[in-house]
């Protein structure tokens, strides 16, 4: 075990708590509630009605452009980070381009920022 | 058996499972949330291998971004549960022959690195950086190329997704607030005189 991964400790000793509560839980659930299911019980009840349709629907389109815009900017920003972390601590000239070459970068992702509000892809008719 | 070998094989288990559990599952939404256990436990296993900031991103792009994505499309699709088992016995084997190739790969490297070693052997803590600094260090200067070349692809699929998905819907009232407010009495208003008994009067 080296001192890296001891940093990561706390970590797995969080997620094995974590997965104690949880499983106790629904062992208990299942081991000790009182469990007498009966049709009317365990069905879907909308206002009185049967139930019309599944309750699973088709999506907008629309929710998808933007889950789509949302990942690209995310990883834009993953591309950010090593920069900040490693820009102020390069050989100056490396600097220099460092910080040109992620301007660069960013520049052409604005290009297509400035398309997708042009385009109204942001607005939510 | 120390922590570190534990900790390994609890967390490929859980891969492998999961990930049987994504192919396996009935109902897709289920197969999504299996997928996003797969990702965790991935990123556990890249900390293992000293890819601190690879195991980060995979926990924010990946779970946070790209799973959300896959419910988004496993909804849209509006998928019916009866007639998902139908295809199984006719993508069989395009299915095995893809999956054979993969596993021959998978042996033939893992058998060149039983031999010769990896390519890179990670140092971690040996390094006086950080994992993230290690490639900020190289990623902007001396491969500015492919940096660059993903702020293309990133474009590309920016300007993609908004060209194959975007419609709008004609016929639509917006409120523009700064027309609104440029309206005086004089364009806005209109005094009407002598309308005659029973009659209506155009807007």
């Amino acid at each position: 075990m080296n001192a890296f991964l001891l940093q990561y400790l706390p970590i797995l000793v969080f997620m094995g708590i974590a997965a104690v509560i949880g499983s106790a839980f629904l062992v208990a659930a299942f081991t000790l509630a009182p469990r007498d299911p009966d049709p009317e019980k365990i069905s879907a009840y909308e206002c009185g009605f049967n139930a019309f349709e599944d309750a699973r629907m088709k999506f907008d389109v629309r929710f998808y452009l933007v889950s789509i815009l949302f990942i690209i900017f995310d990883l834009e920003v993953a591309f950010l980070f090593p920069w900040a972390v490693s820009l102020m601590k390069l050989p100056h000239n490396t600097q220099v381009f460092a910080f040109w070459s992620m301007f660069t970068f960013l520049f052409i992702l604005t290009v297509g920022f400035v398309y997708e509000w042009k385009k109204g892809a942001l607005e939510w008719e | 058996m120390d922590l570190q070998a534990i900790a390994f094989y609890v967390l490929s288990a859980v891969t492998i499972g999961s990930a049987l559990m994504v192919v396996t599952a009935r109902n897709p939404v289920h197969s999504v949330l299996f997928l996003i256990t797969t990702f965790f436990t991935c990123a556990g296993l890249f900390v293992m291998l000293g890819a601190e900031f690879l195991a980060m991103l995979l926990v924010v792009v990946y779970v946070g971004a790209v799973a959300v994505l896959f419910l988004f499309v496993v909804m849209m699709l509006d998928v019916d549960f009866g007639s998902l088992r139908s295809g199984f016995a006719r993508y069989l084997p395009i299915g095995g022959v893809a999956a054979a190739v993969l596993l021959g790969e998978m042996i033939l490297v893992a058998s060149a690195v039983g031999d010769r070693g990896a390519a890179v052997t990670t140092h971690y803590g040996a390094s006086p950086y950080s994992n993230t600094e290690q490639i900020g260090r190289v990623l902007y200067t001396d491969y500015i190329y492919f940096f660059e070349a993903a702020g293309m692809v990133l474009l590309v699929a920016m300007i993609g997704a908004i060209v194959l998905t975007l419609r709008h819907k004609p016929g639509i009232k917006r409120q523009v607030i700064a027309d609104q407010t440029a309206r005086s009495a004089s364009n806005g208003m209109r005094i009407i005189t002598d309308v005659k008994i029973g009659q209506g009067i155009d807007a």
